[in-house]
């Protein structure tokens, strides 16, 4: 696809639901933009649902990770913004469900509020917010299998048995992968080998 | 505000991972898919039962006759609304499309029902009987349910729990309809609730698991 093919008098939206059309065909370049173009969509539908501004860039990339594995259920000949918002509502409730789970258990941990000194420490909050979004990117760079195997073995916490049963894969090659990926990631941070 | 730096490296990795995609066929040739399965059924049962038996007792009965198209009806529109819901972006209320269906459904059983308490004219089924219907509908329900399960979990369902009660209600309507092929007996009460629990054990326990099997692409 090229600029020609889209008209200036094409609308934003007309404009995204035709760049993803293309993306589903391959088309790197439509594919990039219309996921730049969708970074404010995906931010107004997760404020529609109450995201705080902290959580806003972990439901983006939720998000983009989303569409990217149910890029082929988008329809063309429908709203492309309705779709997107659709997936990126769902990810802001997951968002806010995992910080609710997480705020319930870490609430009565005093005894992590008193030892964590520059617990108010804005330079150090963003130091580590910048660290996780790198660490998150990485992750998202990785292989779809290593990626796979991060997400449900390390992040998620599931045991080998149910990684194993959510993605049918056999627990040798989920524990394969994982290597893998953590050797690609310490690699990545810290340039081991 | 100030919005925060955009994630350009992840749109650029995915952007490097970009492969071509088979899009999803629209629902109702997806439905369609599904019907046949359920016809390909239907037929090997007529050839079994035949047809003769079926049509004397529609003639004999009329709201035998509207109940099972009012389960055909449901069948069809359950279906259409589960396929319709497994895709982003479209209406919930795609969830009250079988709702007319239903309602011909259980009326037309109903009234066939109070009928045959006045004046019966079919041999009324004793409670053996009845417990078949509840194993011809749910072991049908089975694989009608599995099939459909299998035929969403390439689409990405926001909302699994409304598209599992939908796949529940198509296979259950889709295998009461079918049961009428071979069915001999008139809507006595007791057969009319074994039905109604063969469909209700079948929407919930599709309602049950449908959030875990539903949502392949969400974990």
């Amino acid at each position: 696809m090229t600029d020609a093919d889209l008209s200036a008098s094409d609308t934003p939206e007309r404009r995204r639901a035709a760049w993803m059309a293309a993306a589903q065909g391959g088309d790197r370049l439509a594919y990039e933009r219309v996921l730049g173009d969708s970074l404010s969509l995906i931010r107004a539908a997760a404020r529609r649902q109450g995201v705080s501004v902290d959580q806003l860039d972990d439901v983006v990339q939720e998000t983009l990770l989303t569409v990217h594995k149910v890029r082929h259920t988008y329809d063309p000949s429908r709203s492309y913004d309705a779709w997107l918002s659709a997936i990126a509502g769902r990810r802001a409730i997951d968002a806010l469900r995992s910080h609710g789970r997480r705020g319930r258990r870490e609430l009565h941990d005093e005894h992590a509020y008193d030892t964590v000194a520059e617990l108010d420490d804005a330079t150090a909050a963003t130091e580590r917010d910048q660290e996780a979004r790198r660490l998150r990117e990485a992750i998202a760079s990785l292989p779809p299998g290593q990626r796979e195997a991060v997400e449900q073995l390390g992040l998620k916490e599931h045991s080998l048995a149910e990684a194993a049963a959510q993605t049918g894969r056999q627990t040798g090659a989920l524990k394969v992968n994982l290597h893998r990926a953590m050797k690609a990631l310490r690699a990545r941070f810290h340039g081991d080998p | 505000m100030v919005e925060s730096r955009l994630p350009e490296s992840l749109i650029h990795s995915l952007g490097a991972q970009l492969t071509p995609v088979r899009r999803l066929p629209p629902p109702w040739l997806r439905t369609a898919g599904w019907l046949l399965a359920v016809a390909v059924i239907a037929t090997g049962l007529l050839l079994h039962y035949g047809t003769e038996h079926m049509l004397r007792r529609w003639a004999e009965e009329p709201d035998i006759a509207l109940a099972g198209m009012g389960a055909v009806v449901t069948a069809v529109c359950a279906a259409w609304a589960a396929f319709a819901l497994g895709v982003p972006g479209r209406s919930p209320n795609w969830a009250w499309l079988p709702l007319p269906g239903l309602l011909l459904w259980v009326g037309a059983s109903g009234l066939g029902c109070l009928r045959d308490l006045v004046a019966p004219i079919a041999p009324v089924a004793s409670a053996h009987q009845a417990g078949d219907c509840l194993v011809f509908i749910i072991s049908f329900s089975v694989p009608l349910s599995l099939l459909l399960i299998a035929l969403l979990r390439r689409a990405c369902s926001l909302r699994p729990v409304r598209t599992a009660v939908m796949i529940g209600l198509a296979s259950a309507a889709a295998s009461s309809a079918l049961l009428e092929i071979c069915h001999g007996f008139a809507v006595a009460a007791t057969d009319l609730l074994m039905h109604a629990l063969a469909v209700g054990i079948v929407v919930a326990a599709n309602a049950a698991m449908g959030g875990r099997l539903l949502q392949p692409s969400l974990r």
